[in-house]
């Protein structure tokens, strides 16, 4: 193990060698391009032996590793807002095809008109590929949760999206400790697939089906996603025994006696963390939700924690224009069926990459403690 | 937790910097966030970077409002920026210049060092002589003004993290680093 100083965007490329990745393609684009940097320069030296495929597009890139997927290699890209949107239809076909495999996406809002700071609406409007998304809060969890992302997805047989925040993640360089690569050959073996294509063996793949069968496929993916949620929970504490952090889907933080819970992602819940203590040293009964896996969602564990607060807050640095918070409305989708729940508070804030301080988390607490009646948007720092 | 903001023009080498530092805090087993301030950087144009530093874990992950201390790597910015704004009273200001820190007539609230940053970067000639690299010098200086790490760790890091001349990057900032004078 060893410990250095690397941004969140290297911090993925880690990730990815120590991972033993075998095909890459990528595109580059604000802010994600030191990731492949890096990788190209690792697989140009011999520090990973894995073959690097340039392309003309994302759509290209997403296609590449498909196949390099499809035929029994472990697969890596990354992207960032218009080159997420752009792998969009390969995105549904590489889950349809039940391929395993990981891509980093560094969150950047989408244009026009042009930005390229952070909000969370490029990753989230994949919701529906049935991609696994996991979102990371500082680049020890970037870096970690590319190894675990290939344990879960090689064996449930669906993509994952590692997500990160532009510039507050990618851009920041702050201690990471390098597993070992034997300790991560131990935890990680070698993908193996029976049905790969492969021209001694050949077989058809994902051609037409009739609407008898086309179902069930979608069925399975569903299915696959429900035992997902048990095996990210179960290889988090294998991989805790071995590297001693642990993962899971939430992350919850003083929320037992807490009469108020935030719910929150990626780097905001970070700063969340801060604000609750803060709150908590002036006697407020405080508490932190932090989604981590946002897909499949951990609707159980939401239920769980929500409902025993009296009042849930959702930060949503996101919208879905034209209803509002996503992360907002999974919660309230998860608290529906639960009797006399907590009313929620959801709240837009931070888009295109403004600044979520600690007095602005603070702020929604302090704002939530004089309502009673939940509210379904509130725009936080709008200034028209 | 101490936060610190550094204020450079694009070219100077701010960002690289803040990326040394983090490399030799996190040697000492300290824990260190290092980001610049984001943008499309431009040579000669006002650029800012962060660090906040502690013995723990960091969780706050935004732009600093209120630093403790902060670091100026051209003269030429001050008048041009709001270089003090939320400087915390008793904070340091480590200037890059040729005065005396008497002569720069910052509020008496506030501690101040300055170096001759550029003098030193000519000396080993580091960047040009038209726009000389100035920030391994600096964060020498740093290292005496605001003692959070040992400087022949910082040394290290600067021999292994700077693109080229490690050797002269390295005493630059030793150089600095016995230069420095301190007020206050």
């Amino acid at each position: 193990m060893k410990r250095m100083a690397i941004v969140g965007n290297h911090a993925l490329s880690y990730g990815a060698l120590l991972s033993r990745v075998q095909v890459i393609a990528a595109y580059p684009i604000t802010p994600q391009t030191q990731v492949v940097e890096l990788l190209s320069e690792m697989c140009a030296d011999g520090t990973l032996k894995a073959e690097f495929v340039k392309v003309e597009s994302e759509h290209s890139a997403m296609a590449a590793v498909m196949g390099a997927s499809a035929s029994g290699a472990r697969a890596f890209t990354a992207t960032s807002s218009q080159g997420l949107a752009l792998m969009h239809e390969v995105l549904h076909w590489v889950t349809g095809a039940r391929l395993p495999v990981v891509m980093g996406n560094i969150n950047r809002a989408f244009g026009p008109p042009w930005s390229i700071w952070t909000e969370q609406t490029d990753s989230l409007s994949q919701r529906d590929t049935g991609w696994m998304q996991i979102y990371a809060q500082d680049n020890q969890e970037v870096l970690d949760s590319v190894i675990l992302a290939y344990k879960v997805s090689e064996q449930v047989l669906l993509p994952t999206m590692v997500v990160l925040d532009a510039f507050f993640l990618s851009h920041t360089s702050e201690p990471v400790e390098i597993p070992d690569q034997e300790m991560v050959d131990e935890f990680l073996p070698p993908y193996e697939n029976k049905y790969i294509l492969n021209p001694d063996d050949p077989h058809a793949f994902g051609g037409l089906t009739n609407p008898e069968w086309y179902m069930e496929l979608r069925y399975k993916i569903h299915k696959a996603h429900e035992e997902a949620l048990q095996l990210i929970e179960k290889e988090g504490r294998e991989f805790e025994k071995l590297f001693g952090r642990y993962y899971g889907l939430v992350d919850p933080y003083r929320v037992d006696d807490a009469d108020t819970i935030l719910v929150a992602v990626s780097t905001a819940a970070s700063t969340a963390r801060y604000a609750v203590d803060l709150l908590r040293e002036r006697g407020k009964k405080v508490g932190l939700l932090r989604i981590r896996v946002f897909r499949p969602f951990p609707y159980e564990r939401v239920k769980e924690i929500l409902s025993g607060a009296k009042k849930v807050i959702v930060l949503d640095r996101n919208l879905s224009p034209g209803a509002g918070g996503i992360i907002a409305s999974e919660v309230r989708g998860a608290l529906a069926n639960v009797k006399n729940h907590p009313p929620v508070f959801s709240y837009i804030m931070g888009l295109g990459g403004r600044d979520i301080t600690t007095k602005n988390i603070m702020e929604l607490f302090e704002e939530v403690e004089k309502m009673e009646e939940g509210k379904d948007i509130i725009w936080k720092g709008v200034k028209i | 937790m101490i936060e610190i903001r550094f204020h450079g023009r694009g070219g100077q080498g701010t960002v690289v910097a803040s990326k040394i530092l983090a490399d030799a805090l996190t040697r000492e087993g300290k824990f260190i966030q290092a980001f610049p301030e984001f943008g499309v950087e431009r040579r000669g144009a006002p650029v800012a970077a962060f660090a906040r530093i502690s013995d723990t874990k960091i969780w706050p992950r935004h732009k600093i409002y209120e630093p403790d201390h902060i670091v100026i790597l051209d003269p030429t910015l001050i008048g041009a920026v709001p270089l003090l704004d939320g400087l915390k009273p008793g904070g340091w200001i480590l200037v890059n210049t040729t005065k005396k820190p008497s002569q720069l007539g910052f509020p008496k609230e506030f501690k101040v060092a300055t170096v001759d940053a550029t003098h030193i970067a000519l000396k080993y000639r580091l960047g040009s002589a038209a726009s000389p690299i100035v920030n391994t010098a600096m964060v020498g200086a740093f290292a005496r003004v605001i003692p959070v790490v040992k400087l022949e760790t910082l040394l290290d890091a600067i021999e292994e993290g700077v693109p080229i001349k490690p050797k002269e990057n390295r005493a630059a900032a030793e150089e600095a680093y016995n230069s420095v004078i301190m007020e206050g």
